[in-house]
């Protein structure tokens, strides 16, 4: 199964054998294995797991975008996506904790965009983390 | 005599320099459209996987309905005009906004019926000066821009539709044919066509899964997407911008040579004249005695 992730700029990661691969979809955690029925998904900022073999497993940041699932081809549009290494730890916990103050005092905000920030920032931490 | 071609010299080391400048512009631009040609082309299959997506949507279903694919009637329109920070790049601001103004005259009766986004400083100063309604401007923009630059300004313009605050939408920059060539356009982003879109439409038609629903999918894709012609259109510009900058520096480089010949023949006539003056003298001079 072959797996891109296209953001406007750059095809971030494109591999041709993918064994398995999981991420959260609109309506909760999904698995993808080869030949899986077509679908298309909203997604929100998160992580997705790209099984490469029975050890090797790859984890790549998406802040939000679409899932289109063919049988034999996975394509992630995202407006961003970084691979651990090209995180920003320093910048993610920043943008955390600006969004975390944000949605504390609540007044005059986007709660909706702060939410999206904070959820973009942790999913990038958590990305490194391992 | 002697002065004047002290003065010319003078000149020919100050076009030198210009040259110099001039010329190593052109380098610079040069290599920089080369960098925005691969970013616009690297930007492409975002785009066509997108448009795919919607026209698997399109195609599965006959009453998909969504106010982006809807024409309505037009009480006001909207111009999202894209032009350059800096100048020194020959026709490249003044012939697109040259153009803007002939579309809106044509089009429109009174400055009531339009309103306008700009980005880059050139068409925000032309613009506000003449007392154009711009609604929202962006400045000083990266010459390699990301994706999350244009956001804002691309998420407010499809958003000022969606809330019906106009009913069309127009992106107005150069578009880049070749290095040569960037032709300045008036191109309708929304209402989006979806048959216009098509050429790979047949492809398959097999049962796609939507998740939560066709529908839910239809109205985050299409802004996402109209954003994303925004962003393309705006690489475009980015590399036309390149290679106005680099023809007109090239030019500029040329008549640099031409003039610095020009004084050099000027001054090897002054310095001959000057010389057979001297003879002239001298000469003149031994008769005398």
């Amino acid at each position: 199964m072959r797996l891109e992730i296209v953001t406007p700029e750059r095809t971030v990661y494109e591999k041709e054998e993918v064994q398995m691969i999981i991420t959260h979809a609109a309506k909760g955690d999904i698995g993808i294995l080869p030949n899986h029925a077509p679908l298309i998904s909203p997604l929100d900022p998160t992580i997705v797991r790209v099984k490469l073999n029975d050890q090797l497993e790859e984890k790549i940041f998406v802040s939000g975008g679409f899932l289109e699932v063919r049988p034999d081809q996975v394509t992630i549009l995202a407006e961003a996506a970084e691979l651990p290494s090209e995180i920003d730890v320093e910048r993610a916990k920043a943008a955390k904790e600006r969004a975390e103050k944000r949605l504390k005092n609540k007044e005059k905000i986007d709660a909706v965009r702060a939410e999206l920030a904070l959820k973009r920032a942790m999913n990038r931490l958590k990305v490194t983390e391992i | 005599m002697a002065n004047s071609m002290r003065d010319i010299k003078r000149r020919i080391r100050s076009f030198e320099k210009t040259k110099q400048i001039t010329k190593a512009m052109e380098m610079v631009a040069a290599s920089y459209l080369r960098r925005a040609q691969e970013r616009a082309q690297a930007a492409r299959p975002y785009a066509d996987k997108l448009r795919e997506v919607i026209l698997h949507i399109a195609d599965g279903t006959s009453d998909i309905t969504h106010p982006m694919l809807e024409k309505r009637e037009v009480n006001r329109t909207g111009y999202l005009v894209i032009t350059s920070d800096r100048g020194l790049a020959g026709g490249y601001n003044s012939n697109l906004l040259r153009m803007l103004e002939k579309t809106l005259e044509e089009r429109h009766a009174s400055k009531e019926e339009y309103v306008i986004f700009v980005i880059g400083r050139k068409g925000v100063e032309y613009l506000t000066r003449r007392n154009y309604p711009v609604i929202d401007q962006m400045v000083g923009l990266s010459d390699r821009p990301v994706f999350a630059d244009i956001k804002p300004i691309a998420r407010k313009a499809v958003n000022y539709y969606a809330e019906e605050k106009f009913d069309e939408l127009y992106l107005v920059y150069n578009k880049f044919i070749n290095p040569i060539i960037q032709r300045p356009t008036a191109q309708r982003l929304l209402p989006l066509e979806p048959e216009k879109m098509d050429a790979s439409s047949t492809q398959d038609h097999r049962m796609i899964e939507f998740e939560p629903s066709e529908k839910e999918v239809l109205a985050q894709i299409l802004p996402r997407y109209a954003e994303t012609l925004i962003f393309s259109a705006f690489l475009d510009a980015k590399a036309s911008e390149f290679a106005a900058k680099m023809t007109a520096m090239g030019n500029a480089t040329e008549n640099a040579n031409e003039l610095i010949e020009k004084l050099r023949l000027q001054f090897n006539r002054a310095r001959q004249a000057a010389i057979t003056q001297e003879i002239a003298e001298v000469v003149g001079g031994a008769n005398a005695i």
